[in-house]
């Protein structure tokens, strides 16, 4: 039994050690272990966030009063906002937000100053362009915070010591809400996912194109085995690659990292036998290179997208959502925003323990199974 | 055969017709290339015209209320029938807070137990807004949605109790080209940019390498076929593919998504053929220089599909990057094509967005055709 | 217009100086060097030489695909530097692989080529019958390229290259890989189209019976002209140098070869039926043997002969036995096979096959491509499971056996399946460690291996970059580094040139003389008669089981002479009705 047992563990050394250098020593693939992930986290770190600044815009004040001068200096002395132009004529808007020059319009009517002198409500107009819904909104919320926050200090200053209500805002485990906090670590994942499926979709059907896998198969390694030897590279590298990139978002782009790494690297290693397991799966079933990688495409996309890194589950359709639950990115993601930057600790992340290793399982099985049982 | 007649420059309408005709079988046998060109766009399509939306609606919030009475009653209650939130009552700031790190809700709105009665008193009485900052894009719009109703709130109970407040500023939203800010009337336009650099260039990248691989690119160069010849060959069939994808994407969007298409639709293909015409070069130069298909698929995707998703102003605002960054996405040629898209659907045949963007894709179409054809020689070494 | 002197020179390409080199991972590599020859018009021209002598280089060259660092190409009349399209328009080439889109039917390859070559729509009616006649693809034109047989898709493949009518052919290895009826029947479509249409043909192969056929040789190695002449006038040169030496009462074919290329001055030794032949080097008299008898010369005698024979001293010294495992008796079949069936979806691949094999055998496993042998080979391997039927290596069926039992096989496939990154050295370290050999013991076969194999001094080459004959040795290294007693060879020296190939039997016979049981399957049917017993396979029967012998017999039963291996091959195929009716 103990004889057997090392015997197998020699083959699967050899079988490990062999995968090793096939992926290291040719200089393509080595580079294409290297140099995307890297070259992905510093692109995607600084190009993905939902923060806007230096947002243009344009200033049109028909009113000329004190207090609309002074809620135009607030729109001037906002970071977010630069001002690019002030006009003085209706016409003048649509030229500068349909060849987008300036991406808001603050419009303070003639009537501004007086309606509120006598206690109505004066409206103040903010025209934004809706080409990009989504920095529409940013710019509309960014906007109102300020007429807000302008609304706040006249009560303020009411002389009855202030409003009867008042707002005391704060945010948790990201203060100062930056995007890039919340999605820095979600890339993490993402990049560890590509980098597993690229090492483990084309090992099998690699060797199934150049004939290696028969040769595999007549020799005494087991179906398992196979499957480790296999298995073990892909977690090895992505074991790596993972702790890089999670040192670079901690050093580099400076995320709080909260939680236990014992934690995190359960998250990661549960992530990783599922992703390897699905990799490994789509290269069972390819039989060329290509099938391989257009399989591993045609898996990541979807997956990424609906993972919850950039846009949240719970917006989703019903239906959708479902099928978000056999994605392993999905989980992955949350383990690493909690343990971020919420340090939730290891008990409240059984929840997403558990599909990881589900889904690895399940994977792993089919995808040993296929060795043996796939038909050409 | 009149030797007079071939050089290298030359193209014969028969030779062309074959090598046509052969891409054509070539894409309709092989199932990858279906997959490229037709199911993966529609994937993308549905995922996201149905499945992404960056809309806070409906944000599950915890309303804890220490010491409940009828102030208390009034202000939570204009947190309810609202489309943003789903408030859920909590009986103290301990489960709140569980139930925050537990993500079952986004954000707590606290009442202290003196609400009541500090209401009263000079100096008001505070409401505690906690939002959960991870996802900073909905924190940020749950605290706007938050001051709105707190003001409006204000001013009503100003009203009833007959307290003189100054006035206040209103807020009067206009949102040109999209009032209803459906994220899937920007989404789905750019989408159709990250598609058609899927065929364009990687399918082609793919399908040239593979000539190289499988042996037949020697077959072909050993016939008196040109070079001119053989690029058109292949660019020409893709060109159909594209914009028969280009057409699949625009039906969809059109009327399954009912995203507006307000600028006229012939320019709408015009610089689609622009774009297509740039991916079809960058996928031949790709193929040509690494004639193989491994590498051609990982320099694609490296170089064509990943920036076309996050650096062409598709999803991530191009203004809001870096200086370096955004120096980098003036050679993208997605950045181009994504701003015209993105006009002509919503905003319509605005000149001034489609000549600069339109000319950039024209300067790019040519250097790389010119490229192409500098690199291709009829020779395997 | 083509030079009119050339016209009347009757020269057809003209080499001058040609010169060409390659920059490899290992350095530059000089493909040709210096070459001078003149292809003459109208002839079948024969590129000879072993792997790496700059046959397809210079097919390349004479095509304008690639330029010559020095010298000049002149094709047609046409200098390739400066007119390659003029050339490529009059000239047709077929690459190894034949160049076909397996994704396209056979008319619609036929259909492209004749686009690129720019053939009259109204010729081609016309044009098609007769090709598709000639090469019997008439009832296959819907069919896709790629679900054609290796047979099938050679002549396509060169149905395409003549469609267009070309003044010369190319033909790269056109035969490589395929079965020696589809051989014989190539060469007669090109030899009927040299003679109707004064068509030139220059081809380069392995095989060198083609060889022989030819009007004209040249004969290169290692990028320089060695000798340009007619085969008959190669052979001559061999003259009085060929013997064949008839077989002993009660000694092995296999034994007496072996101690006959120990003699001194013996530069060769074949088994051509019940003979061995031999080839002495030159000026050395004939071995003092009895049964010997004077036999005229062949081209490949020749070949032979100016590349420096087969090396096989190597193989013979410091020969480390093989351990045999003796607990089975040696009466008892190894492997036995009884109404073994494979099916796939309708398609039975093999109809319900009995044979059996003995400890210390060579049995060969013959057939037409798509026979159904590598499916058998396969099932053996436990890589296929059968559809019926029984099968048992050494006891067991090997995709049900606990994995100690593939300990005891050792296998090679037609791709010499070796991982091409990876150093020989390397892929000795992982197959000896994926069969569970010791440290020790690794390293004392690697080094067994090193010397036995002469791998020494390509020890840190990529396996990628070995030329094809090393590349074979290295696939046979690793199958045999755990010292198996049984082996299993498909296809080992498919496209493997005859050097290689005579050093490779060498080997094998030595394995079975001391009890290694064998399993190959060949095309060359000379190697055939290497094999103890064999079986032919047609259509996924057994046509004819037996020995060498037996199997000759048996075809000339049919009246038609069988001296060769090939020639009864031929026989027992065209016997099946199928090919009656033909």
């Amino acid at each position: 039994m103990i004889a057997s047992l090392s015997a197998a563990w020699r083959r699967i050394v050899a079988l490990v050690g062999k995968e090793f250098l096939a992926l290291l020593k040719d200089k393509k693939s080595r580079f294409v272990l290297i140099g995307p992930p890297i070259i992905q986290l510093l692109v995607f770190g600084y190009a993905a966030t939902f923060d806007l600044n230096h947002v243009p815009y344009a200033l049109y004040n028909e009113d000329g009063g004190a207090v609309s001068r002074q809620l135009a200096a607030r729109f001037a002395g906002a970071p977010v906002f630069d001002l690019i132009s002030t006009i003085r004529r209706d016409a003048d808007i649509r030229p500068l937000i349909d060849d987008r020059q300036a991406r808001l319009i603050v419009h303070i009517s003639p009537q501004f100053s007086r309606d509120l002198a006598l206690g109505k409500p004066a409206p103040v107009q903010l025209i934004v362009d809706g080409r990009n819904s989504n920095s529409a909104l940013i710019v509309l919320n960014y906007a109102s915070s300020i007429v807000q926050q302008f609304n706040a200090d006249r009560l303020q200053r009411s002389g009855m010591g202030g409003p009867p209500v008042h707002l005391e805002v704060r945010a948790w485990f990201n203060p100062n809400l930056q995007s890039r906090w919340f999605l820095i670590p979600g890339i993490a994942g993402l990049i560890t996912l590509i980098v597993t499926m690229l090492v483990t979709a084309l090992s099998v059907a690699r060797e199934r194109e150049q004939g290696t896998f028969d040769q595999l198969l007549v020799t005494p390694l087991r179906p398992v085995e196979i499957l480790l030897g296999k298995a073990l590279p892909g977690f090895i590298i992505g074991m790596f690659e993972a702790t890089v990139i999670i040192a670079l978002a901690v050093f580099w782009f400076d995320i709080p990292l909260l939680g236990s790494l014992v934690t995190l690297y359960t998250g990661l290693a549960l992530f990783l036998l599922s992703a390897i397991g699905v990799g490994l799966m789509i290269s069972s079933l390819a039989v060329t290179q290509q099938q391989g990688f257009l399989g591993a495409f045609l898996f990541m996309v979807p997956a990424v997208i609906l993972s919850g890194f950039a846009t949240p589950i719970e917006n989703m359709p019903e239906a959708v959502q479902y099928i978000t639950l056999i994605d392993p990115l999905r989980y992955f993601v949350v383990i690493l925003r909690d343990v971020f930057l919420e340090g939730t600790p290891f008990h409240l992340l059984i929840p997403q323990f558990w599909p990881l290793a589900l889904i690895g399982t399940i994977s792993l099985s089919i995808a040993g199974w296929l060795f043996r049982h796939r038909m050409y | 055969m009149n030797a007079a007649h071939l050089n290298e420059g030359g193209i014969s309408a028969m030779r062309l017709r074959g090598l046509m005709r052969k891409e054509f079988l070539q894409i309709l046998r092989d199932p990858s290339s279906i997959a490229i060109a037709f199911v993966l766009p529609v994937i993308l399509l549905l995922l996201f015209g149905y499945g992404v939306s960056l809309d806070a609606k409906h944000v599950p919030i915890a309303l804890v209320v220490d010491e409940p009475g009828a102030a208390t009653a009034s202000f939570t209650g204009s947190f309810r029938h609202l489309p943003y939130f789903d408030p859920l009552t909590l009986p103290d700031m301990r489960s709140a807070e569980i139930a925050m790190r537990e993500g079952r809700v986004e954000a707590i709105v606290h009442l202290r137990t003196d609400f009541g009665r500090k209401l009263y008193q000079p100096g008001g009485t505070p409401v505690q807004i906690i939002v959960n900052g991870v996802n900073a894009n909905t924190g940020r719009l749950i605290l706007g949605y938050g001051s709105g109703i707190w003001i409006n709130w204000l001013h009503q109970y100003a009203q009833i109790n007959h307290i003189h407040l100054p006035a206040s500023v209103q807020v009067e939203q206009r949102v040109w080209f999209n009032s209803e800010l459906r994220s899937r009337n920007y989404l789905v336009p750019g989408l159709i940019a990250v598609i058609m650099t899927l065929i364009g260039a990687l399918l082609t990248a793919l399908v040239v390498a593979r000539e190289w691989e499988r042996g037949t690119m020697e077959a072909l160069m050993a016939t008196p076929v040109t070079m001119n010849e053989i690029i058109i060959g292949k660019m020409a069939p893709y060109f159909v593919l594209g914009s028969g994808g280009m057409l699949i994407s625009v039906g969809m969007a059109v009327w399954l998504f009912d995203v507006p298409l307000r600028g006229s639709i012939w320019l709408l293909f015009g610089v689609a053929a622009l774009f297509l015409l740039v991916a079809l070069g960058m996928g031949l130069l790709i193929s040509t220089l690494a004639r193989n298909q491994f590498v051609a698929s990982q320099i694609a995707l490296i170089v064509t599909f990943l920036p076309a998703f996050l650096l062409s102003g598709f999803i991530f605002e191009i203004s809001s990057m870096p200086q370096v960054v955004q120096i980098i996405t003036h050679i993208i040629p997605a950045r181009y094509f994504v701003a015209l898209l993105q006009t002509l659907f919503m905003a319509g045949d605005i000149w001034s967005v489609i000549w600069p963007n339109a000319l950039a894709l024209a300067v790019m179409a040519l250097i790389f055709l010119v490229l192409v054809r500098r690199i291709s020689r009829k020779r395997l070494d | 217009m083509p030079d009119s002197s050339d016209v009347a020179s009757g020269a057809v390409v003209t080499l001058s100086g040609v010169s060409r080199a390659f920059n490899t991972a290992g350095g530059p590599v000089q493909a040709l060097d210096n070459v001078d020859a003149i292809i003459t018009r109208g002839r079948v021209t024969g590129l000879i030489g072993p792997d790496g002598a700059g046959k397809t280089t210079l097919m390349r060259l004479i095509s304008g695909l690639l330029m010559p660092d020095t010298g000049s190409v002149n094709t047609l009349g046409f200098d390739v530097k400066e007119q390659p399209l003029q050339v490529q328009a009059s000239m047709c080439y077929m690459p190894q692989r034949f160049g076909l889109y397996e994704d396209l039917t056979v008319q619609e390859n036929l259909d492209l080529y004749a686009d690129l070559q720019q053939l009259p729509y109204a010729g081609r009616p016309e044009r098609y019958a007769e090709l598709m006649h000639m090469t019997g693809l008439a009832a296959f034109a819907a069919r896709l390229a790629g679900q054609l047989s290796g047979g099938m898709k050679q002549k396509l493949g060169l149905a395409c290259t003549l469609v267009g009518s070309p003044k010369l052919l190319l033909l790269d290895e056109p035969t490589a890989g395929v079965d020696p009826v589809s051989r014989r029947e190539l060469w007669e479509i090109v030899y009927r189209q040299v003679s109707k249409t004064g068509m030139s043909v220059v081809f380069s192969t392995a095989y060198l019976d083609e060889a022989e056929r030819c009007d004209e040789v040249l004969l290169l190695h290692q990028g320089r002209l060695l000798g340009q002449d007619t085969p008959a006038a190669f052979s001559s040169r061999m003259q009085g140098r060929t013997w064949h030496r008839s077989l002993d009462e009660g000694v092995s074919k296999r034994a007496l070869q072996h101690r006959l290329s120990q003699l001194p001055g013996v530069i060769d030794t074949t088994i051509q039926g019940e003979q061995i032949r031999l080839v002495m080097a030159a000026d050395t008299a004939a071995p003092d043997e009895a049964n010997l008898q004077a036999t005229p010369p062949r081209f490949e005698d020749a070949f032979i002969a100016m590349l420096g024979g087969a090396d096989t001293a190597a193989i013979v010294s410091d020969q480390q036995p093989v351990h045999i495992r003796t607990t089975d008796n040696d009466q008892l079949p190894v492997i036995e096979v009884s109404g073994l069936t494979r099916n796939f979806g309708t398609f039975q691949a093999v109809k319900g096959i009995d044979f059996s094999i003995r400890r210390g055998e060579v049995f060969g496993l013959l057939g037409a491509n798509g026979a159904g042998k590598s499916t058998t080979f396969r099932m053996l391997c436990g890589l296929l499971p059968a559809s019926h039927g029984e099968l048992t290596v050494a006891g067991v069926n090997l995709r049900e056996a606990p994995s100690s039992a593939r300990s005891r096989i050792g296998y090679m496939s037609q791709r010499f399946s070796l991982y091409g990154s990876l150093s020989v050295l390397e892929n000795m370290r992982f197959f000896s460690s994926a069969y569970g050999l010791g440290r020790q013991q690794r390293k004392m076969r690697i080094d067994w291996a090193c010397k036995q194999f002469e791998l020494g001094e390509v020890i840190a080459t990529a396996a990628n970059d070995l030329p094809l004959g090393y590349k074979q040795r290295l696939a046979m290294a690793c199958a045999l580094l755990h010292e198996p007693d049984i082996l299993f060879l498909d296809e080992p020296t498919s496209g493997v040139d005859p050097l290689a190939r005579r050093e490779f039997w060498h080997r094998i016979n030595l394995l079975a003389e001391q009890g290694v049981t064998v399993l190959v399957t060949t095309h060359f049917m000379e190697e055939a008669e290497y094999c103890d017993r064999l079986v032919i396979m047609a259509e996924g029967t057994i046509l004819a089981a037996g020995t060498p012998h037996d199997i000759r017999m048996e075809a000339a039963a049919t009246g038609r002479p069988a001296d060769t291996m090939e020639d009864a091959f031929i026989t027992l195929i065209h016997r099946q009705p199928e090919f009656a009716t033909a």
